[in-house]
C-alpha cells in the first residue's frame, strides 16, 4: 500500500507571513533570496513579542519568577532544535550567533598544545574543505592553519557543479584531522550526499564537521543519521530571528574541547589565579546569550516541524525542478551548478549572457522581484566557473511557481534593457 | 520617467556598450588596481603626466555597466586636463554621489557625468560609479610623485 502525500498549501503557509503582502516598487513583492535570509512567519513574531512582554529577565542567573520562566523558555528552545536536527540531548546544541561563530569555535579548539590529541594539530597535518564553501567555512581554516602551521586541502568541483571525490582516497588520509564541508552550497544549490566522505574520515581517525546553514532550513536534517561530529546552523535563514544560531557537537567531543570566549556564565569557579569551566553547552555560552532570539529558533522549529521538513524539501524539489525549466527557456541563460533537480536545493545560480548581476539585480528589483547578486561569500566558485558573479534565486516553503514565472519575465525585460 | 530610466539613462547605457579609452596603454606614470569586495568588480588604471596636464587615462575592468561607463565618462572628463582641475573635478563627482539625489549636478564641470546623478539614489551602486574614480585618484597621486621625482632628477 502506498501512502497518499497530503497536498502542500503553499497559499496557507504564505498567510502567515506578514511581509509577503507587502508590495515593492509598485509591484507584489517577489521574494527569491531566502538563501541570504527567510521571511518571519507570525507565529515566531509573535512568540519574541510574547517573550518581552511576559516573561523577560536574564537567564541561568536568579531565583525571580520571571528569571525562572525566561530560563525555562531558552533551555525549552534548545531541546526543540536539539529534537529538530536529532541531537542525543538538548546539552549537544550550543547557541551562538550563527553559523559563522559556531565553525569559528570548532576552529578554536585545534591548536598546537590541545590536551585532547583529536584537536591536536601542527606541522605535517591537514584540514579538508571543499571549494564550494562559503567563506565563513574557508577563513577559520585558513586563520587556523596560519596559527598552526597545518596544511589545507579541498576537494574541486565537476564542471556541473558537484563535489569532485576522485581523489577522496588521497585527499583524506591519515593526516587529515578534520574534513569541514558545507552539506548544501548557498551559491550552487548542491546538495552533498556526505557518506562516502564519513565514512573514509571514519577510517582514518578524521573528525567531520558539516556546514548545515542551508540544510537545516530545507530538509530534514538527523546528525545521528548523518554519522557526522559537529553541525554548524543559523537561525534567521530557518524562519527565526536574526543573532541567534547553533553548534551541535557529539557531548563528548564538546567536553573535550577548550573553551571558546571567556567570560559570565561559562564557569564552574573562579579565582585570581585560575578558573574552573562549566560543563557544555554553558562552557561555551560566556555572557548574556541571545535570549528572546533563542525562544524564536524555538518557534520557528515548532513552525517548520508544524508543516513537516519532508514537505517542506518536496515542494523545494518540485519548485527547483519547475525553475530549472522555466530559465532553460531564456536565450542566454547559463544555470552554474546541477541543471538537474536531483541531488539539489532550491536555489538557483545563473549568468545571463554578458549582463552583470548588479544590472540583473536591478531591473529586477524594479519588477519587484528580490534575488541576490554578487559572489555570495563564495569567491572561489566564481573563479572556477570563469564567472565575476552570479545572479541567484533562492526559494523556501512560501515560494510558488507564479514567482518562478515573474523571475522568467523580469529576465526577458533585462535582456529587453541590455541586449 | 520611472525610477529604472533615472538609474540607467540612456548616455550610461551608451557609455557602457561603446566604452571610450578602453584598454591599457603605454607609457603610463602609475597605476592602480581597485576591487568592489562585495560584487567582485575590478579595475585596473593608467595615468600618464606631461607638464602637469593628464595625458592619457586607460583602463582595463569587468563589472556592472555603472562601473564600466563611469570608467569610460572619466576618461572623456580627464584627458586633457591640468591635475589641479582633474582633481575638483572628482571632487565634484564625489560630492554628487555622496548626495544621495540631493545634489544638483553642474553640467559645465561633470559633462556626461551628470548622468551618474540617479545612481546617487541608488547607495548599494554608489560604489559600482566610484570604483574606476577612486582608482584614478589613486593612480593619480602616484603619478604626481612619480612626476615630481622625474623632474628634480632633471
Amino acid at each position: 500500500m502506498t501512502a497518499t502525500l497530503p497536498t502542500y498549501d503553499v497559499d496557507t503557509v504564505r498567510a502567515d507571513f506578514p511581509i509577503l503582502s507587502r508590495q515593492v516598487n509598485g509591484h507584489p513583492l517577489v521574494y527569491l533570496d531566502s538563501a541570504a535570509t527567510s521571511q518571519k512567519p507570525r507565529q515566531v513574531l509573535d512568540a519574541l513579542r510574547a517573550h518581552y512582554e511576559g516573561c523577560n529577565a536574564n537567564v541561568s542567573r536568579s531565583v525571580h519568577t520571571l528569571g525562572t520562566e525566561a530560563t525555562e523558555a531558552f533551555e525549552g528552545a534548545r531541546a526543540k532544535v536539539a529534537a529538530f536536527i536529532g541531537a542525543a540531548r538538548p546539552e549537544e546544541v550550543v547557541f551562538t550567533k550563527n553559523s559563522t561563530e559556531a565553525i569559528n569555535l570548532v576552529a578554536h579548539a585545534f591548536s598546537e598544545r590541545a590536551i585532547d590529541p583529536r584537536f591536536r594539530l601542527g606541522p605535517g597535518d591537514e584540514i579538508v574543505i571543499s571549494e564550494m564553501e562559503h567563506h565563513s567555512n574557508i577563513l577559520p581554516w585558513q586563520l587556523l592553519c596560519e596559527r598552526t602551521g597545518a596544511t589545507l586541502r579541498w576537494f574541486g568541483l565537476t564542471d556541473d557543479g558537484r563535489l569532485d571525490e576522485s581523489n577522496l582516497d588521497e585527499l583524506v588520509n591519515e593526516r587529515t584531522r578534520l574534513v569541514s564541508l558545507v552539506h548544501v552550497s548557498n551559491i550552487l544549490g548542491t546538495a552533498n550526499d556526505v557518506g562516502p566522505i564519513v565514512a573514509r574520515a571514519r577510517q582514518v581517525g578524521a573528525l567531520v564537521m558539516l556546514d548545515g546553514s542551508q540544510s537545516v532550513p530545507h530538509l530534514p536534517v538527523d546528525v545521528a543519521a548523518l554519522g557526522v561530529d559537529f553541525l554548524a546552523f543559523t537561525g534567521h535563514k530557518m524562519c527565526g530571528p536574526t543573532g541567534i544560531g547553533g553548534l551541535w557537537g557529539r557531548y563528548e567531543l564538546l567536553q573535550a574541547m577548550p573553551p571558546f570566549l571567556g567570560g559570565g556564565s561559562m564557569i564552574e569557579t573562579v579565582t585570581m589565579q585560575r578558573s574552573t569551566y562549566a560543563q557544555p553547552p554553558m562552557k561555551f555560552e560566556a555572557g548574556t546569550p541571545p535570549i528572546a532570539e533563542a525562544v524564536g529558533l524555538g518557534a520557528a522549529v515548532d513552525y517548520l516541524s508544524g508543516i513537516g521538513m519532508d514537505a517542506i524539501h518536496r515542494h523545494e524539489k518540485e519548485l527547483a525542478g519547475y525553475a530549472l525549466d522555466a530559465l532553460a527557456s531564456v536565450p542566454d541563460l547559463r544555470v552554474i551548478g546541477p541543471r538537474t533537480a536531483e541531488g539539489r536545493g532550491g536555489t538557483i545560480s545563473f549568468a545571463l549572457g554578458d549582463i552583470h548581476p548588479h544590472d540583473v539585480g536591478q531591473i529586477l528589483d524594479t519588477e519587484g522581484v528580490q534575488v541576490r547578486v554578487g559572489h555570495h561569500c563564495a569567491r572561489p566558485v566564481c573563479v572556477r566557473f570563469g564567472v565575476p558573479a552570479t545572479t541567484r534565486a533562492s526559494f523556501y516553503l512560501y515560494t510558488t511557481t507564479d514567482e518562478v514565472d515573474a523571475l522568467v519575465r523580469g529576465l526577458e525585460k533585462v535582456r529587453k534593457v541590455f541586449g | 520617467m520611472t525610477k529604472v530610466d533615472d538609474l540607467y539613462q540612456e548616455i550610461i547605457l551608451d557609455h557602457y556598450k561603446h566604452p571610450h579609452g578602453r584598454g591599457l596603454r603605454e607609457p603610463y606614470l602609475a597605476e592602480a588596481h581597485h576591487v568592489n569586495p562585495t560584487c567582485g568588480d575590478e579595475v585596473t588604471l593608467r595615468v600618464n603626466l606631461a607638464d602637469d596636464t593628464i595625458t592619457d587615462v586607460s583602463y582595463e575592468g569587468m563589472g556592472c555597466s555603472i562601473s564600466q561607463a563611469s570608467a569610460s565618462v572619466l576618461h572623456e572628463i580627464m584627458v586633457g586636463l591640468p591635475v589641479i582641475e582633474a582633481l575638483a573635478r572628482h571632487d565634484a563627482f564625489a560630492t554628487l554621489m555622496a548626495g544621495r539625489g540631493e545634489v544638483e549636478p553642474d553640467e559645465e564641470v561633470l559633462g556626461d557625468a551628470v548622468a551618474f546623478a540617479g545612481v546617487a539614489r541608488y547607495p548599494a551602486r554608489v560604489k559600482c560609479a566610484l570604483l574606476s574614480w577612486m582608482a584614478f585618484k589613486d593612480a593619480l597621486a602616484r603619478a604626481a610623485e612619480e612626476s615630481i621625482v622625474e623632474g628634480s632628477a632633471s
